[in-house]
């Protein structure tokens, strides 16, 4: 029998217990439709993690000092003062492939302006340091080479701190107070918002690192180096060659640094959000499977209620192959016609999930793609046990089948 | 022309249930094309038996059935399948039709599983044609539901000739019906058979076995009677009997 004659016999069956048909197919529908709304909010949380880390700058490595250790009492990664100036000189000047590099002071500091003081984080950095970080400032500018060249007393500020101290006013052109050290605000920074752990990035005084050696700092040693790489793929050889550079400068003494790329904190958030992803998209695929159940179920039930046709089919010629055909064809059809009105309820959701909620929703199409072929695979598996039921029947006994 | 049917020897034994049930033994039968015969037979003779061997519905255990000169005792599944469509018309005692299905498409069902395909235009063509043999072209559209018994009976001839079968098979296909449209039906088997359509019917009414040429008798699986039928009936002239009678009765009523 020709596949349109299939399923215009298919069709027609379905249509003649529409209610069931569809009380079937609801089966699908809302696996198929919790199946793309699960997965497109995990993808909603993925994507926002991402963007948050990818907030932190692009194709960054960091250097932090190794830990120190003195008379027992070990004082933590990054407590070490091992990483100078002249290192992140010499990575800067010998390692290919670094596009913007930044030698990092941080230290927390009370500040003071207009008579009113604000602690906050006060971090020595080069000029290039707002390119790494993508932040663009929003009155002002950036202090210069020469700033940092003559150890200037100049600084730009958060917003955060802009809000604190000087309450509405314009600050560019002002004075604030760094442990009594007055620095000129030269700019103002666009606000950047809370990073990926939690932290007000707004919150800091960027001043220029030579700056922060010469007038804060007790002791010479850098906090960190952050380097932008110039692609993801040199990431790698870029860690490898600073590791060995540092370790050539060290001659020979044990490693005290360590090399961390940004990726490795990438991919470790983003495998949470994935867990998360697949854990819910899991569980709404459960259902999907008691829907092709349920499928199964009713294709058994209409076996049985259509034997007689079935025998009237055999006795008039038909193989067994085409009734098998038949109800494979039923079956398929409820289930991708489930699918298909479980990507619409499934879109639908998590449109209005992502309205009600604020909550970012990313429909991607590979989830609907998959839980489309997932469900017509479904429509097979569950129906072939049934369809070749009815194929294998013997035509006299479904003939006198009451 | 070969024999429509010749069976040699034929046996059929059921195994499935504990003790072994002999249903055909050995019947050597042979019928000629044109033939209208009737099997007749207490139930438990074998005849059903005998019918599902002669439709192909199943195999012999023993012995040889060549129908229409192909041998079929040793067809798998699907030829056999292929033999029902293309060489046998089946009408059944309780119609068969598929429900929700008009006329005009159960009539165009054996079509739809013919191992050559026919054009949608030929189908509907062919099927009308029958429709019009059994006189029921202006209810082509109508549903099993909404026909009458004879009506849907002669749906049922028209969907055994359609494929233009070698031997039209009717297992008691006047048992559902009342006495007048059973006539009704004979008369359908009669002119079909005097257009030359070669026709088995099995009944246990010794009056409707009376319309056949030719009446074979089984028990207990062994045919023990095979006679030509002595003063056959015509169903034209029956009808014009009981529509005579009918009125006959209106009046003294």
């Amino acid at each position: 029998m020709r596949l349109l004659s299939t399923i215009k016999v298919s069709l027609r069956a379905l249509r003649r217990n529409a209610l069931r048909s569809v009380l079937t197919a609801l089966g699908i529908i809302i696996g198929v439709a919790a199946v793309i709304a699960m997965v497109s909010i995990g993808n909603g949380a993925k994507a926002q993690v991402e963007a948050s880390i990818a907030s932190l700058g692009q194709n960054i490595i960091s250097v932090f000092p190794g830990n120190f250790t003195a008379g027992g009492v070990r004082g933590g990664f990054g407590t070490a003062s091992t990483l100078t100036v002249e290192d992140a000189l010499a990575i800067r000047h010998e390692i290919a492939g670094v596009v913007n590099l930044s030698p990092e002071m941080r230290d927390r500091a009370q500040i003071l302006a207009h008579g009113l003081n604000w602690n906050t984080l006060v971090v020595g950095e080069d000029v290039s340091y707002l390119d790494i970080r993508i932040w663009p400032v929003a009155a002002g500018a950036m202090f210069s080479e020469a700033d940092v060249r003559s150890a200037a007393k100049v600084c730009v500020i958060g917003q955060t701190v802009a809000d604190q101290l000087f309450q509405g006013q314009d600050p560019v052109g002002q004075t604030l107070r760094i442990r009594n050290i007055p620095f000129k605000v030269v700019g103002l920074l666009a606000r950047k918002g809370f990073n990926y752990f939690g932290q007000d990035q707004d919150d800091a005084v960027i001043i220029p690192y030579t700056s922060h050696l010469k007038r804060l700092a007790r002791r010479p040693f850098l906090n960190s180096i952050v380097i932008q790489a110039a692609s993801p793929d040199q990431m790698a050889r870029i860690q490898q060659d600073i590791t060995d550079l540092l370790l050539q400068r060290r001659n020979g003494r044990e490693q005290d640094f360590t090399v961390r790329n940004q990726l490795e904190l990438a991919q470790a958030a983003t495998a949470t959000t994935k867990t998360m992803t697949v854990l819910l998209g899991a569980i709404a695929g459960v259902s999907l499977v008691v829907g092709g159940i349920g499928i199964m179920n009713i294709m058994l039930v209409s076996v049985t209620e259509r034997t007689r046709e079935i025998g009237i089919r055999l006795a008039v010629g038909a193989h067994g192959r085409d009734v098998l055909l038949q109800f494979l064809t039923e079956a398929i059809i409820l289930s991708s016609m489930g699918g298909a009105l479980g990507v619409v309820l499934g879109v639908g959701s998590s449109q209005l999930i992502s309205r009600l909620n604020h909550w970012p929703v990313l429909v991607s199409a590979d989830a609907i793609l998959g839980a489309v072929a997932f469900s017509a695979v479904i429509g097979v598996f569950f129906g072939f046990y049934p369809a070749r039921k009815a194929a294998e029947l013997d035509p006299i006994e479904a003939l006198r089948y009451e | 022309m070969p024999a429509v049917v010749q069976l040699d020897e034929v046996h059929k034994i059921y195994e499935s249930g504990e003790i072994p049930v002999h249903a055909v033994r050995g019947v050597s039968l042979t019928i000629e094309p044109g033939d209208f015969v009737a099997v007749m037979g207490a139930s438990g003779s074998g005849k059903s038996t005998l019918m599902n061997l002669l439709g192909c519905l199943d195999r012999p255990t023993k012995g040889r059935y060549l129908l229409d000169g192909t041998d079929a005792s040793s067809l798998d599944r699907n030829q056999l399948a292929d033999i029902r469509n293309r060489k046998l018309g089946f009408v059944f005692q309780g119609f068969n039709l598929l429900a929700r299905t008009t006329a005009l498409e159960n009539v165009e069902l054996p079509m739809l599983y013919a191992k050559t395909r026919v054009a949608a235009r030929t189908m509907r063509a062919r099927a009308l044609r029958c429709l019009d043999l059994v006189g029921l072209t202006n209810r082509a559209d109508h549903f099993p539901s909404q026909l009458s018994g004879g009506q849907q009976q002669r749906v049922a001839i028209a969907r055994a000739l359609v494929n233009d079968p070698q031997l039209l098979l009717a297992d008691e296909p006047t048992g559902n019906l009342d006495s007048k449209t059973s006539v009704e039906i004979m008369g359908v088997f009669q002119q079909l058979n005097a257009q030359g359509i070669t026709i088995v019917m099995v009944t246990h009414e010794l009056d409707i076995a009376r319309y056949s040429r030719r009446n074979l008798v089984m028990r207990d699986g062994r045919l023990v009677s095979d006679t030509p039928v002595a003063g056959r009936l015509t169903a034209a002239a029956e009808l014009q009997r009981i529509l005579e009678a009918e009125s006959a009765a209106q009046l003294t009523a």
